[in-house]
């Protein structure tokens, strides 16, 4: 990227929901006005001023933001290079970054009159984050999961249920968060008078790319002034964890324009990318259409989408947010990947050295972060973001330990 | 004039209406589809849209996802979709092939070759599902040039401002779903069908085809009352899974339903 030539990142999506090539409205004609609907109703409350003080209300009194800004020390010395500072996004209400667009979106299903959200959910964090601001609003929930997930993620499954959703576990296709998209689609798709669809990632048919990521920029904003309130400078670099890629939007958007932030998406390496059992599609896939949008996917030569794998059930997806696609091809964002091994590495260390259980998703990130910290000097700053916490995780991390809890 | 153009024209001259066939290519195993799509034309099918397997069909109800699912057992792709319209071309140069699928595979493979070996197969029109116009124009000008007819989808959400705009790109003929959901849904109200189709027809001239809920002779007469083309697919698909072992069983339980079908909507 040249200076001379500055990118304006504010300029896109541009109206039809395009990345340079990616995102767009791919989906059937029945989905069409529903989701002009909501771009209507969104770019109106988008510049509403009333709107979006509702919202700042609800982040600060419901979910707890801000979030702190923490400075590791332990694990800084640990690592012996730049100084490691975690957005703590695992504080928020419901332990994950998710809540930030849940709060929104739900604030959209309000205002349209709809009585039904309905949401997709891998780890079960958004699902999660649905069913409380359904509880909260009053509203019916519906949740689709993963046969799959449904059994890795019991806790969350439980908790959703307590929550007053309903959980339908997915039995079609590989069983993981892929197919409870595909269910969400369907299910809106036939209740779609009633029903607003709750999009837990920056994926999906425009406007939903845009509006989530509007959402989650909280993160960003709120990192780049407590960087500069902490240290009095921006961060060297920056580093999130990228399944659909919603946490890592919300960091890195903020930014962009700061040309001397590096920032660093980390894909779930699964196995190793070289296994081919991983779920990278920024690493080691191509552009294709999933999902209503074009964007970087998993899929065979004949276009199949192809079956993906991460010990996170947030990162095990084939497809990955439009705008991440842009931001590859533009090398503004490096993506890199981290494995199953290393991030469970990862979430122990950071567990032991500084009391804070990380999500495996987020575990990914703590990895690539202290890998990049290593490399970097101690006068040097990087952010991680901590986008959600690890207890729904202690069934897995005890499973690989041999441990039934 | 096309394929699909002449089909619809012939039948008018007779007063009949189109029956279109879904069936979904590969199902339950690459072997079964050529002589099916056969049995459809001799029970009394007009058109056959053939179903491009897809490893993500967002708008398909359980049965057809299961019919895709049972076709990628055998790893069928596009190139093979392809194949088999070629090889049912050797025996019928009349009965317009519809593909019917998602875009992905077609991005795969690439708009202009998709176009190019489409036509060259004896491919009529193509329908892709997760395709709107706002999205179309580049496979549209490969479409056109190789002579394929592209067919959009309307639904009841559709405004007439925007099937305006989609009836613009459409060619062939357009699908109007009858109902809210995905296929394999069952509630038809033939009444509200009527009065969208009605609506619909200030704006285009092209024929217009119904699916989505369509189950037997009764319905398929109704819906032929009003609409140009009747479109059938997963209560054919259901026997495929209920007959999956036994390929004859299946393709005459299929043609009996079709020849059901044909009957009721001739009367």
């Amino acid at each position: 990227m040249s200076d001379s030539n500055p990118i304006d990142f504010s300029a896109v999506p541009d109206n039809r929901g395009h990345f340079g090539p990616y995102g767009g409205r791919f989906v059937s004609e029945t989905l069409m006005d529903a989701l002009e609907e909501l771009e209507s109703l969104y770019n109106r409350l988008s510049a509403d001023a009333d709107f979006q003080a509702e919202f700042d209300r609800d982040l600060a009194h419901y979910v707890g933001r801000p979030s702190p800004l923490y400075l590791a020390e332990r694990l800084t010395a640990k690592v012996g290079g730049a100084q490691i500072y975690l957005k703590r996004e695992d504080l928020n209400h419901t332990g994950a970054h998710k809540v930030n667009n849940t709060i929104g979106q739900a604030l959209l299903a309000k205002h349209m009159g709809k009585p039904r959200v309905i949401a997709e959910t891998g780890a079960g964090q958004h699902g999660v984050a649905t069913a409380t601001v359904a509880a909260r609003l009053g509203l019916k929930c519906q949740v689709y999961m993963g046969a799959e997930d449904v059994q890795r993620q019991s806790l969350n499954v439980y908790r959703m249920k307590l929550l007053g959703a309903e959980v339908i576990p997915v039995t079609s296709g590989s069983r993981t968060l892929k197919d409870a998209m595909n269910e969400a689609m369907r299910d809106w798709v036939t209740n779609v008078d009633d029903t607003f669809y709750i999009i837990g990632t920056v994926a999906g048919p425009h406007p939903y790319p845009k509006l989530v990521r509007d959402f989650q920029c909280v993160i960003g904003r709120e990192a780049r002034q407590q960087c500069l309130d902490q240290t009095g400078v921006l961060p060297d670099a920056l580093v999130a964890c990228v399944g659909g890629g919603s946490n890592a939007i919300g960091l890195f958007h903020p930014f962009l324009e700061d040309s001397a932030v590096q920032m660093y998406g980390v894909e779930a390496g699964g196995r190793g990318i070289e296994t081919g059992q991983h779920a990278a599609p920024l690493c080691a896939g191509r552009p294709g259409v999933l999902h209503g949008n074009r964007t970087y996917l998993m899929e065979d030569d004949a276009g199949q989408i192809i079956e993906t794998h991460s010990v996170s059930a947030g990162l095990d997806y084939p497809g990955v947010g439009p705008e991440h696609s842009w931001l590859k091809d533009i090398g503004r964002v490096n993506y890199v990947n981290i494995t199953d091994d290393e991030a469970l590495t990862a979430f122990r260390e950071l567990t032991r050295i500084e009391g804070i259980m990380p999500a495996l998703e987020s575990s990914h990130a703590v990895a690539y972060g202290m890998k990049l910290a290593a490399t970097m000097r101690q006068d040097q700053r990087i952010v991680i973001n901590l986008s959600g916490r690890g207890d729904k995780d202690i069934h897995t991390v005890a499973g690989i330990d041999g441990i039934s809890i | 004039m096309s394929r699909i153009q002449q089909c619809f024209e012939n039948l008018r001259s007779e007063g009949r209406k189109a029956l279109i066939p879904y069936v979904t290519a590969g199902d339950p195993d690459p072997s079964m589809t050529l002589p099916l799509m056969h049995a459809l034309v001799e029970a009394g099918a007009n058109i056959i849209e053939l179903g491009i397997p897809f490893s993500d069909p967002m708008a398909d109800g359980p049965v057809i996802q299961q019919a895709m699912e049972r076709a990628l057992l055998h790893h069928v792709s596009l190139r093979q979709v392809l194949d088999m319209v070629r090889a049912f071309r050797e025996q019928d140069q009349t009965t317009p092939v519809v593909l019917m699928g998602y875009l992905n595979p077609v991005e795969r493979m690439g708009y202009e070759t998709f176009a190019r070996e489409a036509a060259d197969a004896g491919v009529d029109g193509v329908l892709t599902v997760d395709l709107p116009p706002e999205e179309a124009d580049e496979v549209i000008g490969f479409f056109k040039q190789h002579d394929l007819d592209c067919i959009f989808l309307m639904s009841p959400t559709t405004t007439l401002d925007r099937a305006r705009r989609i009836c613009e790109q459409a060619s062939g003929y357009v699908y109007y779903v009858s109902l809210k959901g995905v296929t394999g849904s069952s509630a038809l109200d033939v009444t509200d069908v009527a009065s969208k189709l009605e609506a619909l027809r200030t704006v285009t001239d092209l024929p217009i085809g119904v699916g989505f809920g369509i189950r037997d002779g009764e319905s398929a007469a109704a819906v032929g009352k009003v609409a140009d083309g009747v479109v059938v697919g997963s209560v054919l698909v259901n026997k495929i899974a209920t007959y999956a072992s036994q390929p004859e069983q299946a393709r005459e339980a299929i043609a009996a339903t079709i020849r059901d079908m044909r009957q009721a909507m001739d009367q």
